[in-house]
């Protein structure tokens, strides 16, 4: 198997924990009470501590490939250039030295947070689906993928949990809460099909036997989604269309400001540590 | 030379940074210890109790500078990942020191999560009143959720079994 393959595969992988847990960090210190700012930046710190597992997978990969291989790999010039060079590359320089047309992640992660009821949705959707894949991506024959997915599955366990409980409280609550979260659910509805719609790396990464057939998740999506769904009292949401773009480097505009916060300092000041 | 069994009576005395009256051979982490005495090198092998748990480069630096300070000439320090850590791992002895410490230990085998709306039933590690109620899920660090307890009004940490 090509460790392009891996390569790319891994990214996305990470791209969407990054991404997703960089949203929700976002929260830190202004969350409606303390307890739930803490909780939101702990399921951040999961899903970063997450993507540094892969990202750091994912660099040990390119560190090892032959230098005609990995000349062409990005189209960031910053990180290319330090490829090229011969440089030994990190987990951080994948987070921070590449463009928005670089990354991976579906269009549901990278999202505005919104109100309350936006966010909660918006990790509703991805939680549950981080759930089943990561299920499935246990038997993948890349030994190191298999084990950051058993890792990361016992922590999205509390992820949907917390997700979850949060839709039925707001659905079951006023009919203002209902209305909200009804709301959010129909608004981020139509980034859900991004999700189970292979893509060439994950339809070369399924062939691989390294990775998942996503779109084989996609019935037992709906069916878990829905359920949460009935017992918060709301109605399942419907999208005349699913947005896709994401995951073949085609983002919203929302992903450029929020790398552009987040990479800023490695920008301005290359290889600044502290 | 330091032998294996020298090692793990060391490393009794490496803390976990973030929950200081645990050693890291009570939380379980400590996986492996190797000594290849024809290159003097200690292998140790630890793995993380959470994906984005920021002690874990701290806990490798004090392996090596505890063992180290022991008279070993070279410390490889691995982490292995799977089979993912359990609070299951966690020793009998250092779920006293926990309770004594004023943190609920976890109690429950971890094998089957939480139901929505579920919470563990925990005993105040301070007035040991059974009548406390969950805060929240998730606390100070990743391995804890908050509690507080009816009865002494206090409130407290609990190591979420994991």
């Amino acid at each position: 198997m090509s460790s392009i393959t891996t390569l790319k595969y891994t990214l996305q992988l990470a791209d969407n924990v990054l991404i997703m847990g960089q949203r929700l960090a976002a929260w830190c210190g202004k969350g409606p009470i303390l307890e739930q700012d803490i909780a939101l930046t702990n399921i951040s710190l999961d899903q970063i501590g997450q993507a540094r597992s892969l990202y750091q997978y994912a660099a040990l990969i390119i560190n090892n490939m032959p230098a005609a291989d990995k000349a062409h790999l990005f189209n960031a010039p910053l990180l290319q250039e330090k490829i090229n060079n011969q440089h030994t590359i990190t987990e951080d320089d994948l987070a921070y030295l590449r463009d928005a047309w670089d990354f991976r992640n579906c269009l549901l992660v990278e999202q505005e947070n919104g109100d309350w009821a936006y966010t909660v949705a918006r990790s509703f959707f991805f939680d549950r689906f981080q759930y089943l894949l990561f299920t499935a991506l246990q038997k993948s024959t890349d030994s190191t993928l298999a084990a950051i997915a058993e890792k990361s599955l016992k922590e999205v366990q509390y992820h949907i949990k917390w997700a979850s409980e949060w839709v039925i409280r707001l659905g079951d609550g006023t009919d203002i809460s209902k209305e909200k979260m009804q709301q959010a659910l129909q608004a981020r509805w139509e980034y859900t099909g991004e999700l189970f719609a292979m893509n060439a790396i994950e339809q070369a990464a399924m062939q691989a036997n390294i990775g998942v057939d996503v779109s084989s998740l996609q019935q037992a999506y709906q069916q878990q989604i829905e359920a949460i769904v009935n017992e918060a009292g709301l109605q399942m949401p419907t999208a005349a269309w699913m947005q896709t773009g994401g995951k073949n480097g085609v983002h919203t505009e929302h992903l450029g400001y929020m790398l552009a916060e987040m990479q800023y300092l490695q920008r301005a000041y290359p290889n600044m540590e502290w | 030379m330091i032998t294996v069994d020298n090692c793990w009576a060391y490393l009794e005395e490496v803390a976990d940074p973030e929950v200081p009256v645990l050693s890291i051979v009570d939380l379980g982490i400590v996986r492996a210890v190797e000594v290849d005495s024809t290159i003097e090198t200690i292998r140790v092998v630890i793995t993380p109790t959470y994906s984005g748990c920021p002690a874990m480069d701290v806990i490798a630096m004090q392996i090596k500078m505890c063992l180290l300070s022991k008279g070993a000439k070279k410390v490889v320090v691995e982490n292995q990942i799977s089979p993912s850590w359990t609070t299951d791992w966690m020793s009998e002895k250092g779920k006293e020191k926990l309770e004594a410490y004023g943190i609920a230990p976890p109690k429950r085998k971890s094998a089957a999560p939480l139901g929505l709306f579920e919470e563990d039933a925990v005993t105040c590690p301070k007035c040991k009143s059974v009548d406390t109620q969950l805060s929240s899920q998730f606390g100070a660090t990743s391995c804890k959720a908050l509690y507080k307890c009816n009865h002494c009004q206090e409130p407290f940490e609990h190591f979420k079994c994991h």
